[in-house]
This record gives structure tokens, sequence and C-alpha cells, in this order.
């Protein structure tokens, strides 16, 4: 299946002479779950602002839908709703209004059944006449949603969807985006909040310094990069790892109860075997051990440091 | 032509006006009317007639023309700067509309309450002078060729603007003095000759003296003048507003 979004050597340099993308090539997949993450400044709303026709680039080509975001920009952005980071509202105007306007922009004819339904799907529906200046930050980001989802788009830019959002709330985004995802929605999603990346998407990109760094596939991704960390909790505090040991290269914390080996999930001999029994010869005992699997929030930070 | 959105922007932007209504209509009918009270029937009355009509009638073109003028400008301008500062402006370039619908609405409205404001200073100045309008036609097209020209330029404006000062710098230090100066209340022909030549310089007196010739047969410079300067006006402006959606000025990152 042809892909949703194709992206090909885009770049953006503003006249100050700085280059914020850098011949960026990506592919989105109908119906999947990006998550695209990168530090502050690394060109994420950047990217989804050219997408969108918010910004101009200075090469490459975007197709939505197959269709170039310049030579065919109605059927391009008619796909596409944004839901962008800054909370950006008409303080005076009413949700219900405020709705039913974004919807009349894509030239949709009024429809205030999937605006209700919408409205209530976000738990906005008993605020539907209440104007914007009177609600509160979660509420606003929520009627942001609304305003995107109004004109019922096939791809969905969320660019941090959650930044200052409270728990429950967030979750109750979540629950709104997975039900997207199961309509048939394509989304995509810039956040900081790794946990946020890790729980929903099915793939994921990294953007650092305007290039991408990496696409993979979540799950082969936390596979392929993942490390594991076997911690020990020792019976007898030890001053030092003793020699034979060094070859595991084990890290000994500074209270000297715990030793940490990190192994690769990948290799077909992770070593533990070996490792539990060098400390059985050099007389350690341990009460306790626990492994842990890496983040994607520790696969991000190795990726951005390099 | 996405003629829904258009119908969006443009029911958006005249909900506005009916939300801050007061500064929208009242306030400059108040303030017209204070300038008949003023120059119409304090002053007016001492002076004499001016090519055969009273003081009082004579300005009313001149007065109505000052406030679509001004008004279309700052309508315009502030229905395209208002989004741009609070940022909601990223909705109307996501959407699928061209730059033609994006200035239909916007224009058309403030045109419109621009429109709505003129008629509505005559018919108060009907109730200070005997007003007769000669060609309504004439009067109609060149009320809505000036507030749609305006308009135009007033959009320009809010897009130029990078600031409040800035949106209120064009419209009070050069569209107000030229106004004043068009002759709205008096007649350019009454200037000394020096003077007389730099006043045709000024392109509000060719809108004046257009308007008012609608109104009373009386004219400054010949009507097809005032109408072709008007619509050179109104290419200019379009001009820089075909200019400013190509290149994104101001508009687009």
């Amino acid at each position: 299946m042809a892909p949703v979004i194709s992206v090909s050597g885009l770049s953006k340099t503003y006249p100050s002479g700085f280059t914020s993308l850098n011949n960026i090539n990506l592919t989105i997949e109908r119906g999947e779950i990006f998550a695209l993450l990168g530090p502050n400044g690394a060109g994420k709303t950047t990217l989804i602002s050219i997408i969108c026709g918010i910004a101009n680039a200075s090469t490459g080509k975007v197709a939505v839908g197959g269709h170039d975001i310049n030579n065919d920009y109605r059927a391009a952005r008619s796909l596409i709703g944004l839901v962008p980071q800054e909370l950006h509202t008409d303080s005076f105007e009413s949700v219900w209004a405020t709705v039913s306007f974004s919807r009349g922009l894509f030239g949709k004819p009024k429809n205030p059944a999937l605006i209700e339904k919408i409205l209530k799907d976000l738990s906005l529906w008993d605020k539907k006449d209440a104007k914007i200046i009177t609600l509160s930050g979660g509420m606003k980001r929520r009627v942001m949603i609304a305003k995107a989802l109004s004109h019922e788009p096939q791809v969905l830019f969320l660019d941090e969807p959650t930044a200052g959002v409270d728990v429950e709330l967030r979750k109750g985004m979540w629950d709104v985006v997975r039900e997207l995802k199961a309509a048939g929605v394509t989304i995509i999603l810039t956040t900081h909040y790794i946990e946020e990346a890790e729980e929903m998407a099915d793939r994921v990109g990294v953007i650092n310094k305007g290039e991408i760094v990496l696409v993979e596939d979540k799950a082969r991704l936390m596979q392929k990069l993942g490390r594991k960390r076997l911690s020990l909790h020792l019976q007898h505090k030890i001053e030092a790892i003793p020699e034979a040991l060094a070859p595991y290269h084990l890290t000994l914390s500074d209270d000297g109860w715990r030793l940490a080996y990190d192994y690769d999930t990948r290799g077909e001999r992770t070593g533990i075997t070996s490792l539990l029994g060098d400390l059985r010869t050099a007389g350690i005992r341990f009460v306790d051990l626990e492994t842990k699997q890496s983040s994607l929030e520790d696969i991000f930070v190795s990726l951005v440091s390099q | 032509m996405n003629l829904r959105a258009v119908g969006a922007i443009y029911k958006f932007e005249m909900a506005r006006t009916w939300r801050t209504i007061l500064q929208s209509i009242v306030s400059p009918v108040v303030s017209t009317s204070l300038y008949f009270v003023v120059f119409g029937a304090a002053i007016g009355s001492r002076i004499s007639e001016v090519q055969g009509v009273s003081y009082g009638t004579f300005i009313v073109p001149g007065l109505v023309m000052l406030s679509v003028l001004t008004q279309s400008i700052a309508n315009a301008s502030f229905g395209i700067y208002f989004p741009k500062f609070i940022g909601t402006i990223y909705e109307i370039l996501s959407a699928p509309i061209s730059h033609v619908e994006i200035v239909l609405g916007y224009v058309g409205a403030a045109a419109t309450k621009s429109i709505i404001l003129g008629l509505i200073i005559l018919a108060t100045a009907g109730l200070f002078v005997p007003l007769h309008i000669q060609h309504p036609v004439w009067m109609l097209s060149f009320l809505v060729l000036t507030a749609v020209t305006f308009s135009l330029f007033g959009f320009i404006i809010g897009i130029w603007a990078d600031g409040f000062e800035k949106l209120q710098m064009i419209p009070m230090l050069v569209v107000t003095p030229l106004t004043f100066l068009g002759g709205s209340f008096y007649s350019v022909n009454m200037l000394p000759p020096t003077w007389h030549s730099i006043a045709l310089l000024n392109p509000v007196v060719y809108l004046i003296s257009g308007f008012r010739w609608s109104f009373y047969e009386i004219a400054d410079v010949r009507v097809e003048i005032s109408v072709a300067m008007t619509l050179a006006f109104l290419v200019i402006c379009m001009t820089v507003i075909w200019w400013i959606f190509k290149t994104g000025y101001r508009l687009k990152r």
C-alpha cells in the first residue's frame, strides 16, 4: 500500500542561514501511529509545519495521500488535521462555534451530529456553549483536538498533545488516539514524553539537529537497541570488584551493596550463567536479583547524544 | 472554489462586529454626529455655501468617506493581524483554501462592515442636513469600490504589522491626515494654486471628489479620473496581496 505521507529530500534553511531541516526522507504508512521524537529545536515542528502548509520548504517534495502539498494543496490539506503545540484559540468564541468554524474552513457542510459526537468523545459536551477563555488548559487542548477532528481527517498531526496535561487527562487522550487509529486515522505524534511514544506508537522516528537519525518499528527498535541490566543485591558489602570479574565490566554501586551487569538480549550467550558461577568462585553471595529492559527513553537519549 | 471556507471566515469576522457593536458601529456614528454638530451646525452656519451647496450638506460625502476609509483599514488590518498575533492563523494556512478565498473572506467582511457603517452615517447625516443624492447607483458604486479597495489596503497593513503600534501607524499617521487634507471639509479648488497642485497628489482627493459628485454633481476633478484612480489603487493593492501570498511574506515561516 502506498504511504499516506511521503517526504523526500526536504530541507529548510532560514534567511539567517540556520538550517532547520536537512535532507529529510520519510514515509508514513496508512493507519499507523508514528511517533516523532527529538530534543527541543530538533526540527519536529518545522517538519510538521511544512507538511501542513504553515511553513515553506527550501527544497524537497512532500505528498499527502499521493497529492503534492504545493501543486495539489487542496486535496493534500483536506486529508490533514493539525493539533499544534501551542494553545492557539479564539478566546471569546464558544467551543461549538470554533469547532464548527474549523469544519467550515475545510469546506465541509454543517454536521451538528458529528460535532456533538466529537465534543462528547472529548468530554467537552457540557462546555459547548462556554467561551474558550473560561476553559482550563486541558480543556483548551481538547478543543484544539476537536477542531482538528471536525473535518474528519485521514491524517492527524498531534504536536506535543499532552504537554501540560495531567496524568488522568493524558490517559484519556491516549484512549482517543487509539480509537482514532481503530477508525483508520493515521496519527503522527511528536512528544517529549517518551512514555507516550512507548505506550502508543507503532513506529518511531528520531530527529536531531534537523536530520532523521533513525526510523524503526518500535518493538523492533527496542529489541534491536534495547539492552538489559541485571542488578544483584549483595549479601555482604564489597569495596571493589575482584580482578577475576573484570571481563564482565560490572558496575558497583557507591554504597558497595549492588552489582550491575549490562548484557545484550540479541546475543546467543548473555554471559549470565558464567557470571553467576564466577561470582560464587569469588565468594560473592547475593540475596536478590532483578533484570530491567532499556526503555525507549534510554534509547532516545543514547541516539541524540551521539 | 471553497465557498464554505469563504463563508466561515466571513461569518466569523461579522460575528466579531456584532460582539463589539459599540466599538464597530456606535463609536464611529457618535464621532460623525459630533462633526455635524461642530462643523455643520456651529461653524457651518457661519460659512457661506460651497459650490452652491450649504456647508453642512457639502461635508456629508467627505465625512462618510472619512469613516469608510478609516474603518475599512481598521477592520481588515485587525481581522488578519489578530489571528497572526494569537496564533490561530495556523488554521487558515493549513486549510484547503486558496489565497483568493482567504482575501474574499477577510476583505469581504471588512468591506461589508464599512459599507453598513457608511450607510448608517449617511442616514445619521440626514437627521442634521437635507440630503439629495443625484446618482444613487454611482454613490453606492463609489462606496463599495472604496470600501473594498481600502479593506485590501488594510489587509496588507495587517500582514505587514508585527506589533499593535505598526497596526495603528499607517492609519493614524498617513491615512487620516490624507483624508483630512483630501477635501473632506472643503473643495481643493478653494486652495491657492500651489497647494491645489500638491493636493492633487493625494489619492483621497479623487475618492472624495467622485463620491461628492454622485451626491451633488460637483467635483474637484473629473469623475472618470476619480474612478480610474480608485481602480488603479485597487489593482496596486491586489498586486501586493498576490505577492504576499506568493512569497508567504510575514505569513509563513
